[in-house]
C-alpha cells in the first residue's frame, strides 16, 4: 500500500482513537492503559511477518525474542486487564452476595 | 491467504479493538469489551500465519508460547498495587518488540525510499526509549533503584551529545541504509529513554507512565508503516492516542505542565520539598473519640490517598465503611485523579476490597457535596487536600485541582506522622479547628475505629 493511503489511514485513526479515548470513564483509566496497552502487543503481528521468511539464523533468533517479548505484552495486558475488570461491580450486583 | 481477505480480517481485528475501548466508557460493558479485544487480536495472530505461512513455525510457535506462559504468570501474580510497575514493563517490552521489527526489517535488506527509512529510523528511536525508560521506571518503582530525581554532573550536555548523536545516525539510516548505522542509534536511543526517566520524581511516575504508553503506542504505528500493515497502524494510534490524553489529564489534575514534570529536575528545581515536621499544635484524638464523630453523623466522604496502599489498608477501610453503613450511614469514596501511582489506580484498589465502583466519585462530581458531609475522612492523603492549592498564590501546588474536603463539617486526618506530603509544603487544613488527627499506621487506625464505631 502506498504511503499516503496509510498516511491517511493514520490521520483517520487519531480522531477515532481521540473521541473514543474522551469517553472512557475515569474509574477506569488503569484498566484503560493496560487494555490499551495488550492493544500495542498486536506488534505481534508485524514480528511474525518479518520472521516468517528469514534466511539467517542469527536474524532468525532475534525476530524470536521480538515475537516473544510482543507476547508477553499480548496476553499479559489483556489478562490482567481482565483481571481488574472483574473486581469493578455495582452496588445492585453485590448485594446477594452480601 | 489471498491479499483482500487478509485486509478485510484485519479490519475486523481493528474494529474489535475499538469496541474494547468504547467498553470502557463503563463498567457495566468493559469486561465484554475486553474480551471482544482479545479476540480480534486473536483473529489477527491466526491471520499473519495464514497470509504468510512462516517457514521456521515450530519455532514461532515455541517463542509464543514461552511468551504467552510469563504473560500469563505475570498477569495473574501481580498485586493490585504493583499495577504501575507491571504496566510500565509491558510498555517496555512492547516498545523493544516495535524497535526489533524495524530494526530486523532493514537487516533483512528490504530497501524502500527516503521516507520509509525515515519512519524506519523514528520507530528504533521511539521503541528504544520505550523499552529502556520503561525499564528504569520499573526499577523506580519497585524501589530497585531511588524514586527520588536523579541528576549529575554535567547530565544537560551528556543529553544534547546524545540527542545530536541520535538524530545523526538517525539521518544515516535515512539516507544510507545503514544497518550499523540502526544498531548504534537503537543503543543511542536507549541511552536517551534512560536520561528522559532519571530526572524524573517519584510522585511524577504516574505522567511518565501515561507518556510510555503513547510512545509504545506511537512505535506500533510507525512500525506499521514500515511493515505496510494497517492493523499496527490503527492499533498503534489509539494507544498512542490513549496514552496522550492520559498523560494531559494527569497533568492537568497536578497543575503543572509536561515539560516541567519531565525536565524540572534539570532546572534545579526538584519536586521534593522540605520532609521536616512542623511543631505547630494540632488537635489529635483517639480512635474512641474519632469512633463517635463518624458513628453519629449522616454523611462521610472518604478521600483516600496513596498511603492507604502503602499500609494495605483498603480492606480495613472498607470494613470500617460497612460498619458505618450499618448504621445508616451514607458513604461514599472521593477520588482524586493522581491518587495512587498511575491514573486511576485507587479506583482499582478500592474496587479489590469490594467497594462497588458507584460510590467511587470523581473529583469534579464529589466536590460539591463535601459542604453537605459530617465528616470527610482522609486517609494517607495530603496534597491532594491541601487548600493552599487555592489560596496561596506561592505556593508549588498552586493551581493544582483538588478535593475540596475543608467544606465537610469536620474533617478527620489519619496520619503516620506530621511529615508534608510530596510537594513537601504544609497543609493548613491539618491546623483548621474543625480538624482531627488521628496518629499511626493506617491500617492500624483503621482497625481500631472499626472496633470503637461496634462499640457504640
Amino acid at each position: 500500500m502506498d504511503g499516503i493511503a496509510l498516511l491517511t489511514i493514520f490521520v483517520l485513526a487519531v480522531f477515532v482513537g481521540y473521541e473514543v479515548i474522551s469517553k472512557v470513564s475515569t474509574t477506569l483509566h488503569t484498566p484503560l492503559m493496560s487494555g490499551s496497552n495488550a492493544i500495542s502487543g498486536i506488534v505481534l503481528v508485524g514480528t511474525i511477518a518479518v520472521a516468517a521468511h528469514t534466511e539467517s539464523t542469527a536474524l532468525f533468533v532475534l525476530e524470536l525474542i521480538a515475537i516473544m517479548l510482543a507476547t508477553i505484552n499480548l496476553v499479559g495486558g489483556f489478562v490482567v486487564t481482565d483481571r481488574m475488570l472483574q473486581m469493578f461491580r455495582s452496588r445492585k450486583e453485590k448485594e446477594p452476595r452480601a | 491467504m489471498n491479499e483482500d481477505w487478509t485486509a478485510l480480517l484485519y479490519l475486523v481485528a481493528a474494529v474489535c479493538f475499538i469496541i474494547a475501548l468504547k467498553g470502557l466508557s463503563s463498567p457495566k460493558r468493559a469486561r465484554l469489551g475486553n474480551v471482544i479485544g482479545a479476540a480480534g487480536a486473536l483473529v489477527a495472530v491466526l491471520v499473519v500465519f495464514a497470509a504468510e505461512r512462516p517457514d521456521r513455525l515450530v519455532w514461532i510457535l515455541l517463542a509464543i508460547a514461552v511468551g504467552g506462559g510469563i504473560g500469563l504468570i505475570a498477569a495473574r501474580r501481580v498485586a493490585m498495587t504493583a499495577m504501575p510497575q507491571m504496566v510500565a514493563l509491558f510498555n517496555g517490552v512492547g516498545g523493544a518488540a516495535g524497535a526489533l521489527v524495524a530494526l530486523l526489517e532493514l537487516a533483512e535488506g528490504t530497501g524502500g525510499g527516503l521516507a520509509h527509512l525515515g519512519v524506519l529510523a523514528f520507530t528504533v528511536l521511539i521503541g528504544s526509549v520505550t523499552f529502556s525508560g520503561s525499564v528504569l521506571t520499573f526499577a523506580k518503582l519497585q524501589e530497585i533503584v531511588t524514586g527520588r530525581p536523579m541528576i549529575f554532573p554535567g547530565m544537560r550536555w551528556v543529553a544534547i551529545a546524545v540527542v545530536a548523536g541520535s538524530l545523526g545516525t538517525g539521518i544515516w539510516v535515512a539516507v544510507g541504509s545503514s544497518v550499523l548505522g540502526a544498531v548504534l542509534l537503537a543503543v543511542l536511543t536507549l541511552g536517551l529513554g534512560l536520561l528522559l526517566v532519571l530526572p524524573v520524581g517519584g510522585a511524577d511516575v504516574p505522567i511518565v507512565i501515561s507518556l510510555l504508553n503513547a510512545f509504545s503506542g506511537i512505535t506500533v504505528a510507525a512500525s506499521g508503516y514500515v511493515l505496510s500493515n494497517t492493523l499496527l497502524i490503527v492499533a498503534g494510534t489509539l494507544v498512542g492516542a490513549s496514552g496522550t490524553l492520559l498523560t494531559k489529564m494527569m497533568a492537568d489534575a497536578m497543575g503543572r505542565s509536561l515539560v516541567n514534570i519531565m525536565f524540572g529536575a534539570f532546572a534545579g528545581g526538584s519536586t521534593l520539598g522540605s520532609t521536616t515536621e512542623s511543631d505547630r499544635p494540632v488537635r489529635s484524638a483517639g480512635a474512641a473519640d474519632i469512633a463517635i464523630l463518624l458513628g453519629y453523623a449522616r454523611r462521610v466522604i472518604v478521600a483516600p490517598g496513596y498511603g492507604l496502599a502503602v499500609a494495605q489498608a483498603q480492606h480495613t477501610l472498607r470494613d470500617l465503611a460497612d460498619e458505618l453503613e450499618r448504621r445508616g450511614i451514607e458513604v461514599s469514596y472521593a477520588i482524586h485523579p493522581v491518587a495512587g501511582r498511575m491514573p486511576g489506580h485507587m479506583n482499582v484498589l478500592l474496587a479489590e476490597a469490594d467497594v462497588p465502583y458507584d460510590k467511587l466519585k470523581e473529583m469534579a462530581q464529589v466536590n460539591p457535596e463535601f459542604r453537605t458531609a459530617d465528616v470527610a475522612l482522609v486517609v494517607g492523603a495530603n496534597d491532594v487536600v491541601n487548600p493552599a492549592a487555592h489560596a496561596s498564590p506561592g505556593s508549588p501546588i498552586y493551581g493544582m485541582p483538588i478535593l475540596d474536603v475543608e467544606h465537610a463539617g469536620q474533617v478527620v486526618f489519619l496520619k503516620r506522622s506530621m511529615r508534608p506530603g510530596f510537594a513537601g509544603i504544609e497543609n493548613e487544613l491539618l491546623f483548621d479547628p474543625k480538624t482531627t488527627l488521628l496518629f499511626g499506621d493506617a491500617k492500624d487506625s483503621l482497625g481500631k475505629l472499626v472496633a470503637a464505631v461496634k462499640g457504640l
